[in-house]
């Protein structure tokens, strides 16, 4: 298909589902690897002179005036960017609701598409044309998306593909990654944007493990617990696998991911001020009185409390008990994985307990229990470790999702389980 | 620990954040939702555990100390609307 009607297509998907913050004024074709691609961004990434809000009002009118590393890698094999995919405010979700431009389920209009890179997940599914989408997760953000709208979901080992030109939610846990409709795109974006990158301190200089052979699966016990329908297609997509007990990452990876996420996202989220991007007011006041009203007036709700809880957890007086607290018992949920692994190849577990909800369910729940629905991808986001979302089948004509979990630098196995699933 | 209007204005106020009294009241309850679950974690004994920053294991990488080309006073200040002979204009300090 010609860039144009490629653009076209995306234009009338967005008219009925927004899944685009901003669509490109055009599509170069290039040529190399990625000759006859299309790639859409979410929109926490730097696209030169391409407005990027990560979803928040505070953003509005933000055009960067450089590229993410992984852009620049994009660019020159060929992709052409078609645009900036609608997310939760800065990735502050799980159902892409927290945000203005809410993306609706490629399978049914009333249902959320997941978050936060719930635009990526749902132009993925609907996209006729050759195309792959960068998403980002900090706590399950790409695995959830994929499983509600039925498509591949990669996550890699942290560190692994350059953060420089993300804007950052939490840094120790914000990584780059991939959807696709085929486990084959998957590699060849893979392999084109990871390795190390100067530009970002985090990066990791490390080669992947090169053997990929899976001899054998551990299904995580505490994960059964879901809906039996999910429980069972889940089961009886495995031929062969052993039970597992990870009690702590049960009992503890809720709590401790989201006390280091907010933690890191109210120091990141200082830098919007009304200053130099993004929305200003009228420069009235002390620093203090202006920075605050800015920041009051165009951060949204989720937002609002994640900064609050997460200043709240490094105050002096609640810090140990919080923050340094929940940063050692991240040290024992990494250390039990590990130890599973010594066991097993890959790791697997529902990737969601439900199917994708309506929006009219969602509207009734608490934050608290939006917080609860992350409970299967937050235990291998805090530990860094490499995962995929695959379509196991459908319930109640929604897709279900299967998460396969590796070990550090064991992408490559993830990636062969894809292969396998094709087949 | 109490969770009340104080509290919640002191740390909005420390994040920069003013709240109307109709989201003070929405966050209470939350917050307290929140942070019981939050305490489940003192239960586990980190004794001699180290803290895990990142969830792997990274090596500082530092780069040559030698100048290289950077973004232009122009670009710098393409994304604001508070300028002023070539730098950024803020509001008042002292």
């Amino acid at each position: 298909m010609n860039p144009k009607d490629v653009l076209k297509e995306c234009e009338n998907i967005n008219k009925e589902y927004n899944y685009f913050n901003t669509i490109a004024s055009d599509a170069k074709e290039g040529s190399g690897k990625l000759k006859g691609y299309y790639i859409s961004v979410k929109d926490c990434i730097c696209v030169k002179d391409m407005e990027t809000t990560s979803g928040s009002e505070i953003l509005k009118g933000y055009k960067p005036i450089f590229n993410a590393t992984i852009i620049d890698k994009i660019i020159k094999e060929g992709g052409s960017i078609i645009g900036k995919t609608t997310q939760d405010e800065f990735g502050f979700g799980s159902f892409n609701v927290n945000t203005k431009n809410i993306p609706k389920n490629p399978f049914d209009k009333t249902r959320t598409c997941g978050g936060s890179s719930g635009g990526a997940a749902g132009i993925t599914q609907k996209a006729s044309f050759k195309h792959i989408a960068i998403a980002e997760s900090t706590g399950g953000s790409i695995a959830c998306p994929a499983s509600f709208c039925g498509i591949i979901g990669f996550t890699p080992t942290y560190g692994l593909v350059s953060r420089y030109g993300l804007l950052d939610y939490a840094n120790s846990l914000d990584k780059i990654g991939i959807m696709a409709k085929n486990i084959n795109d998957v590699e060849l974006m893979f392999n084109i944007i990871k390795g190390h990158d100067k530009k970002d301190s985090t990066s990791l200089n490390l080669e992947l493990n090169k053997d990929t052979k899976i001899k054998k699966i551990g299904v995580i016990k505490e994960t059964l617990n879901v809906d039996p329908e999910i429980k069972d297609l889940i089961l009886s997509k495995l031929d062969d696998y052993e039970l597992v007990s990870l009690p702590s990452v049960e009992k503890y990876s809720l709590a401790t991911y989201y006390i280091l996420a907010m933690a890191e996202a109210s120091t990141n989220l200082a830098k919007y001020c009304g200053m130099r991007y993004g929305m200003h007011e009228e420069l009235k006041g002390n620093f203090n009185e202006y920075f605050s009203k800015v920041r009051s007036n165009f951060f949204g709700k989720e937002a609002k409390r994640r900064v609050i809880l997460g200043t709240f957890t490094r105050m002096a007086g609640y810090r140990d008990a919080y923050y340094l607290k929940a940063a050692k018992v991240r040290t024992l949920i990494i250390n039990e994985y590990k130890k599973a692994f010594k066991k097993y190849d890959l790791l697997v577990s529902p990737t969601m307990p439900i199917i994708a909800p309506k929006f009219s369910e969602i509207d009734k729940l608490t934050p608290l229990e939006n917080y609860m629905m992350d409970i299967m991808t937050v235990g291998p986001n805090l530990a860094g470790l490499p995962h995929i979302s695959l379509n196991a089948g459908f319930k109640d004509k929604m897709p279900v999702g299967i998460m396969f979990i590796a070990d550090h630098l064991n992408d490559n196995k993830l990636i062969e389980v894809g292969k396998k699933w094709e087949i | 620990m109490k969770i009340d209007k104080e509290l919640i204005k002191r740390v909005s106020n420390n994040a920069r954040l003013n709240l109307t009294e109709k989201e003070i009241e929405e966050f209470i309850p939350q917050f307290k939702d929140i942070l019981n679950v939050f305490s489940k974690i003192s239960e586990v004994n980190t004794d001699n555990v180290k803290v895990s920053i990142h969830p792997i294991e990274i090596k500082n990488s530092m780069r040559e100390d030698i100048p290289e080309k950077c973004i232009t006073q122009e670009d710098a200040l393409k994304n604001t609307k508070h300028k002023k002979d070539g730098y950024f204009k803020g509001p008042a300090a002292v």
